[in-house]
């Protein structure tokens, strides 16, 4: 079975505009999604959950959102890791208050008051543009984490200032709390990651896409042909918000359950997931996952590759870890400017003729 | 032609031209102190291709800008559809039905020409935002029949080949092409061309021509354009207004304008007093 159109015909529109258009695409697409959810699972320990599969399904749910606000409606934010403490401190209330309702209905309500957290931060987006609207997010970074760093309603008066989640469950079995099993978060994770990858997905190819795209090229064009401005920002604001909400609170709840805000949602978790959608590449759904696979798998296969196959000490493989992945990017950046989508792009295109030159 | 009755009636090539559809009543617009339009009145009929000709810096490009909203005059009002309208923004001068191109292209470079065109159908299409999330019932069946539509506009403008093809990517003939076909999807009242011509070669030019002529012909759409080149003006527009230094000097069909003595003046230059 190769990568082949040919023979491959549309013939009516709704088939034309699906998300995998090409046969070959769609097949592999379930392969992956049959060997997530039917093999992934019996297969993982702890440390593969924790260090890497957690991680990277929620950096991806938070990933796409921010590139559904950068990449796809133009608004540079840097208030990612603010938002993401939004979600996860809305979580935890959510999850104390009301301990009888389920953990996943709480996961979407947190993602919904970041969303309105969002909003609010987005309105100087109506009148700022590019390098100042990033300054203007970024004050919504620093005001967020001093935010629940000082108000001890928010962490619900405890004495260290901390938060952590209780033991929480699914259909009965635990997601979240110290007697996890490795599946249960990991399925738990990943299934609110395909959903939103979906929602995500349709709203993009979709007219609300097109009027984030319009903004994005050119402003002065898309109000011409109708869009508005106000609505198409603020729009794009509250989903990015709500997605990041939600990987904010996955991340607390389900990845680190306990969690001092400053430390987990400073502004390198804001740059993190802006560098990953740079490097997977800005306005592409694939390029979100690419960037959260590539910056959160890099750094734990150097760390296997350099301590446990070369046997260095691991202070030094920590700092080389650095410089490596640091070198990794400006390479990736040369190499494509638009990231890894591009490249997985181009490969494809090339893939389509292969093995003839023309 | 020339008439000023409301009433509709048949041209000589068999169009049918009805009422006034917009009105500008002395419009007056200033930037400070420089007057870019002074005193101005004329109407656009139903189903007529308008022109707006006059030498650079005549304050046509202004006037455009008047009609989609961008300028808010400080004297005169504009009326569409017989009723006043109220100083709007230029989205919601879209909304009420009128489409516009620019001089120099305004596409969404970064969107393929089939998603560029979409964009027209904008009007058409409001599924809310979970319906789009879901990608069911009203926001697939529209966007199943927008495609349709806009595939037909795709057609009739002859851009079939490029339609996946990223904007960004097409040659300059191409893309003036691709954004007539964006403000053809809106399926608009009035459709206002700024310079449609600029920069085209006499092929080009041909094709554009025709292009205008056909959409009148086959949608029925009244437009009004801007243009330099004197042939295309009046061969296409029924009827012309001649602007000069923001001043209106005439207003009638080509032959009416052509004869004009300001018109004369204006274009072959006379010393100004």
């Amino acid at each position: 079975m190769f990568y082949r159109e040919a023979g491959d015909f549309k013939t009516n529109y709704a088939d034309d505009n699906q998300t995998f258009p090409i046969r070959f695409d769609r097949y592999r697409y379930y392969a992956v999604m049959l060997f997530a959810f039917g093999a992934v699972p019996f297969l993982i320990n702890d440390y593969w959950v924790n260090a890497i599969f957690l991680p990277f399904l929620i950096y991806a749910i938070a990933a796409i959102g921010l590139n559904i606000l950068v990449g796809y409606c133009g608004q540079v934010s840097l208030g990612t890791g603010g938002f993401m403490a939004v979600g996860a401190y809305a979580c935890y209330k959510l999850m104390t208050a009301f301990p009888e309702i389920s953990i996943f209905i709480h996961v979407l309500l947190a993602g919904g008051v970041t969303a309105l957290v969002g909003v609010l931060f987005g309105l100087p987006s109506l009148r700022i543009k590019g390098f100042y609207l990033a300054v203007a997010t970024l004050a919504a970074q620093f005001f967020l984490v001093w935010l629940f760093n000082r108000v001890p309603w928010f962490y619900n008066y405890s004495a260290s200032g901390q938060i952590s989640a209780p033991e929480r469950t699914v259909f009965g079995i635990a997601v979240t709390g110290p007697n996890t099993t490795a599946w249960a978060p990991y399925l738990f994770c990943l299934v609110i990651l395909t959903l939103l990858a979906l929602v995500a997905r349709n709203l993009t190819r979709g007219m609300q896409g097109r009027k984030w795209m319009a903004i994005r090229d050119m402003d002065i064009a898309a109000e011409i042909i109708g869009v508005n401005p106000l609505k198409a920002k603020l729009s794009a604001f509250a989903v990015s918000s709500f997605f990041i909400g939600v990987a904010g609170a996955l991340f607390f709840s389900v990845y680190l359950g306990a969690v001092e805000v400053g430390e987990a949602f400073g502004i390198n978790q804001s740059f993190l997931v802006l560098f990953m959608i740079i490097i997977g590449g800005l306005g592409s759904i694939f390029g979100s996952f690419a960037g959260a696979a590539f910056l959160v798998l890099m750094p734990v296969l150097l760390k296997n590759v350099l301590v446990g196959g070369l046997g260095w000490p691991t202070d030094i493989a920590a700092h080389l870890e650095f410089l490596i992945v640091g070198a990794l990017i400006i390479v990736f950046l040369i190499a494509e400017p638009h990231g890894l989508a591009q490249l997985w792009r181009v490969a494809k295109e090339k893939l389509r003729l292969w093995p003839f030159p023309h | 032609m020339n008439d000023m009755s409301n009433d509709s009636f048949v041209t000589d090539d068999g169009r049918t031209i009805g009422g006034v559809v917009m009105e500008m009543k002395n419009i007056t617009l200033r930037f400070g102190g420089v007057k870019a339009i002074t005193d101005i009145s004329f109407d656009i009929r139903e189903g007529e291709i308008r022109a707006i000709i006059g030498p650079n810096g005549a304050g046509k490009s202004s006037m455009l800008n008047v009609i989609s909203g961008f300028y808010v005059p400080q004297e005169g009002e504009v009326w569409y559809k017989g009723a006043k309208r109220p100083p709007m923004k230029p989205y919601q001068v879209a909304q009420q039905g009128i489409a516009r191109t620019f001089q120099n292209i305004a596409l969404f470079e970064g969107m393929s020409v089939l998603d560029n065109v979409m964009t027209g159908r904008l009007r058409q299409m409001n599924a809310n935002l979970i319906q789009q999330a879901l990608w069911k019932g009203k926001a697939e069946k529209e966007e199943v029949e927008n495609r349709a539509f806009v595939e037909r506009i795709i057609d009739f403008l002859e851009i079939q080949h490029i339609r996946k093809t990223p904007v960004g990517r097409l040659p300059y003939g191409l893309k003036k092409r691709v954004e007539l076909a964006r403000a053809l999807a809106a399926e608009p009242s009035i459709l206002l061309l700024d310079e449609p011509m600029a920069g085209m070669n006499v092929e080009e030019k041909e094709d554009m021509s025709r292009f205008i002529l056909d959409m009148n012909d086959e949608f029925g759409t009244t437009i009004a354009l801007i243009e330099h080149d004197m042939g295309v003006v009046m061969d296409l527009s029924d009827r012309v207004v001649v602007m000069d230094y923001g001043k209106k000097i005439g207003d009638g069909t080509p032959d009416e304008v052509r004869n004009n003595q300001d018109v004369i003046d204006a274009y072959l230059g006379v010393a100004h007093d």
